[in-house]
């Protein structure tokens, strides 16, 4: 990661490592407005590498883009849907390392060195994951907005081993709200991946 | 396949692997992100905008305040209200009607600016005092304030009501009341527009695309032509979607004036401020009966609040004047008005709120004769519509009734108050019913000399299926397999489709869809050289007196490339909708039988099982109707215990802008659900003998549960969501 601005260290948001990338400032522009207060005038850009589903991308962001509009504005990853930018919905849950997290409460930057899994991620070709195809066979969506989410989460749900009995699912995927209220499906599609997946 | 198979969703494949693209998935080149900032205040006008902050704010490009939007053409004049879900649009003037509402709007070029910049425009407001509509003053609606009160009757007389019931020797006289609600689809709006030498695209999330198209060249003073809007995938409706809000004119209007394509996504907590809701309701019932449990009256009287811009109208009375046999029922509406985003029909309009108060007030009624509440339902069942004494399109409500009680256990249930450690149990019934609506639709359906057809019409497919079963619906005219007819659909380009609302598509589109592969078949046997009424189909083939010759081969002969039909619904009349076939009322019914279980010490309610049956008319995909069914019974549940939004009474905003102090259904609320239909063909409903379903689940839903409380604790709660401290308090 390269920070590169002569304006972070004011919120000390990311004191240390500016002062180590202070040398480099490739990207660092001038705030033009005299009367700006200072607040608005914070601007920092950070370099970045990110490996997702395999592959690396590079891309030069603010320190405050969240690896959410990372995927979706700057890598054209749209299949991790924003649905409260919060972290109450479960829309945008992909996997880093292995486990799921809310991609609209991590950071871009804290997620380098990191590896990035999306929806995009899991068919091998035309061949869809066993959990993909065992939503479609359950007709566990409807509207499809919060199915990105379901499925990365039920990929962690079952790799967690939180699939021992419909309870168990239920209480576990609970941290993704479907509103087309698809759950009695889900649950079928994530018991039904869980047994082959073995 | 055949209408009736159980088919995939078409859509799973994209939907499934994260390839379905939806409005806010749209990036044009050269965009510019928008930000609204949001009035603090729910009343007043607006002082001054100070942008300065926001434009020196890197990345930022345009504040957009009143002064610079354009105003609207003179046919903006000529909209109705509906499809505009309002005509009081934002930053085209000072006054505040609502808190939330935009008063600038900020363009960037990046979203994280855009965000920054609404949050450091300066803005100072002269508040004025506001009026919250739950506590407002109940009014006759005025047909003057928008065109809302045009949509169903505000009073309805039929006899004597006030007389029989107050002659009645059995008589219940309750309120029920429930909350404001906001639907919170997944996707939260999002609208995309770019302009290009005098004509707009405009890439949106909505439920009915040339309601969008229409409003957009009143607006702007455009043709039809002009105005390109697609909808490819909407990440769920229930109501929101459905009208057309200020941001989908704000964002067109803001491109027109920056020369760039202009991108918006509301947030969460806007998708409170700036589309509408389910109404706080008060609902006043009154019922008389004889000892055999025989309505003799009704009176239904209901408020539900409004803003300050127009009279919204949610006709929750409709259930008491077509859900039970009754010779003097009285209905009334009045609406509250107050400084409230204007609320909208959201699942399920009318009968949801209105089922929730009859169906309480009958289980009332029932234990106040010391009845099973289903039988006091057969003691009244409409055999013809109770409000007009017309014949139904068709009924088989009994068959459901029974169906229902069988596949339920009803009828040999524990005792209510039953233990189970420390859960209390209970069980309670409610009629599910929702009335007909049809809309003008038109369908094209081209067969290809390859043996391919594609349907293609704009019809918007909001997660009800309406994809799938469209291609259902012409494989079966067409004896196609499933594989071979694909579809186009959410664009405005197409042959224009009514709404998806009111459960309305596939009796309305899906009507035009069978029409139009029914002309695609008569053409093909025209080619063939056989009678158009004397053909058949089969696995890709044309048949005729045991002959049978492939679609391609007929196609191949003749030279053609394609044979294309194109078919029409038209409501009675030529009107715009109607609500059934002419002189044959139509609705759909059905039943809810539930068992909770209560924790008095703790105040804690649980779903255990539900069971719905229903009386819909043909099913044409048992998969993807079984899940419309399932999830209006969630709808129902999150209703009856769980969803609210609160005015703060001081500050005249929302409590929680949010989806973590607005509860709704979480996977580990909802057990297994059973649903199941009447084998039931609507001969009069068309074609497709197929009525609607998408809001017919979530009726009765809270009558039931709050019945089942009853029955576990004794306890009748009349005002909505049935949550701890409720059942603490008795």
């Amino acid at each position: 990661m390269k920070i590169t601005s002569p304006k972070v260290s004011r919120r000390s948001l990311l004191r240390g490592s500016a002062a180590a990338a202070a040398a480099s400032l490739a990207h660092a522009r001038q705030v033009s407005a005299q009367n700006a207060p200072e607040e608005s005038a914070f601007e920092a850009w950070i370099d970045l590498r990110l490996t997702v589903n395999g592959q690396a991308h590079a891309l030069t962001v603010e320190p405050r883009v969240t690896l959410l509009d990372a995927l979706r504005e700057r890598m054209q990853l749209t299949g991790t849907k924003k649905g409260c930018n919060r972290g109450e919905c479960g829309a945008c849950t992909v996997l880093m390392d292995g486990r799921r997290v809310n991609s609209c409460l991590v950071l871009a930057a804290s997620a380098e060195g990191r590896k990035i899994t999306t929806i995009e991620g899991l068919a091998d070709g035309d061949t869809p994951h066993p959990v993909q195809r065992a939503f479609a066979e359950a007709d566990a969506f409807q509207c499809g907005f919060c199915t990105s989410g379901q499925i990365m989460s039920a990929m962690a749900c079952i790799e967690e081993g939180h699939t021992g009995s419909p309870e168990e699912i239920r209480e576990w995927m609970s941290g993704n709200l479907c509103r087309c209220s698809a759950y009695p499906q889900i649950t079928a599609a994530v018991a039904a991946a869980a047994e082959e997946l073995g | 396949m055949a209408i009736g198979d159980i088919i995939t969703r078409v859509d799973a494949p994209t939907k499934t692997t994260g390839q379905a693209i939806y409005a806010n998935d749209v990036n044009l080149r050269g965009q510019l992100y928008a930000a609204f900032v949001g009035a603090t205040v729910p009343s007043g006008r607006i002082v001054s905008i100070d942008p300065a902050a926001a434009l020196a704010i890197p990345g930022v490009v345009r504040v957009l305040t009143e002064a610079d939007m354009p105003r609207p053409a003179p046919s903006f004049a000529d909209l109705y209200v509906p499809p505009l879900a309002t005509r009081h649009i934002p930053l085209q003037g000072l006054e505040i009607a609502h808190e939330g509402e935009p008063v600038a709007m900020v363009l960037a070029e990046t979203l994280e600016a855009a965000e920054a910049g609404a949050r450091a425009v300066d803005v100072v407001y002269d508040a004025a005092a506001f009026t919250d509509p739950a506590l407002a003053e109940p009014v006759d609606p005025d047909p003057g304030r928008g065109d809302y009160s045009f949509l169903d009757i505000a009073e309805f007389e039929k006899g004597d009501a006030a007389a029989a019931i107050a002659a009645a020797p059995v008589r219940i006289a309750r309120t029920y009341t429930q909350p404001s609600r906001h639907s919170n689809p997944m996707e939260p709006c999002a609208v995309i527009a770019e302009w290009s030498g005098g004509r707009v695209t405009i890439h949106d999330t909505i439920q009915h695309v040339a309601a969008l198209q229409g409003v957009i060249t009143g607006v702007f003073g455009l043709e039809m032509d002009q105005v390109h809007v697609r909808s490819i995938h909407c990440g769920g409706g229930f109501g929101p979607k459905g009208f057309i809000w200020p941001h989908q004119i704000l964002v067109p209007m803001a491109a027109r004036v920056v020369g760039r394509p202009v991108k918006l996504a509301l947030t969460r907590a806007e998708m409170y401020a700036l589309v509408g809701m389910q109404p706080h309701m008060v609902q006043e019932v009154e019922l008389g009966a004889d000892e055999n449990g025989r309505l003799l009256g009704i009176s239904h009287i209901a408020s539900n609040e409004t803003g300050v811009t127009e009279d919204y109208i949610e006709f929750s009375t409709v259930p008491s004047r077509t859900y039970y046999a009754c010779d003097a029922i009285y209905n009334r509406q009045y609406i509250r008005r107050g400084n409230v985003t204007l609320p909208t029909y959201q699942r399920s309009p009318a009968e949801g709120p209105g089922s929730w108060a009859l169906g309480s007030a009958m289980d009332e009624l029932a234990r106040e004769l010391d009845m099973d509440p289903l039988d006091l339902r057969l003691a009244n069942y409409a055999d013809v519509e109770p409000s007009s004494g017309e014949p139904w399109s068709s009924k088989m409500l009994r068959e459901a009734y029974e169906m229902g009680a069988e596949r339920f256990g009803w009828r040999n249930r524990p005792a209510g108050g039953t233990r189970d450690g420390h859960w209390r149990l209970g069980y309670g019934m409610a009629d599910s019913s929702q009335g007909t609506q049809r809309y003008g639709s038109s369908a094209r359906v081209r067969l290809r000399a390859d043996g391919t057809a594609v349907v293609e019409s704009s019809f918007s497919d909001i997660g009800t299926g309406s994809a799938t079963v469209m291609r259902q619906i012409a494989a079966d005219i067409l004896g196609l397999d499933e594989s071979a007819v694909s579809s186009r659909e959410g664009d405005s380009v197409l042959p224009e489709a009514g709404p998806t609302w009111a459960s309305a598509t596939v009796i309305s589109t899906g009507t035009a869809v069978h029409r139009a592969a029914t002309e695609v078949r008569g053409r093909l046997a025209r080619l063939a050289g056989w009678p158009a009424d004397a053909v058949g189909v089969e696995n890709g083939a044309l048949t005729h007196e045991g002959e049978a010759r492939p679609i391609r081969d007929i196609l191949a002969e003749a030279g053609v490339s394609e044979v294309s039909g194109d078919g029409t619904f038209t409501p009675n009349g030529g009107e715009f909708s109607d609500a059934g076939p002419e002189g044959f009322p139509s609705r759909v019914f059905g039943v809810i039988f539930v068992e909770v279980a209560v924790d008095p010490e703790l105040g804690l309610l649980r779903l255990r099982r539900a069971t719905g049956v229903y009386s819909a008319g043909r099913i044409i995909n048992p998969r993807t109707a079984r899940s419309q069914m399932t999830g209006g019974i969630i709808w129902g549940w999150g209703m009856a215990a769980m969803e609210q939004s609160r005015l703060d009474p001081v500050l005249g905003r929302w409590l929680s802008k949010d989806l973590a102090g607005v509860a709704i259904p979480t996977n580990a609320d909802i057990p297994e659900l059973d649903v199941a239909f009447v084998d039931e063909f609507d001969e009069r409903s068309g074609p497709l003998g197929a009525k609607g379903i998408g809001e017919l689940g979530a009726t009765g839903v809270a009558a039931a549960v709050a019945n089942a409380v009853y029955d576990a604790i004794g306890l009748r709660v009349r005002e909505l969501p049935i949550t701890p401290e409720k059942i603490l308090a008795g």
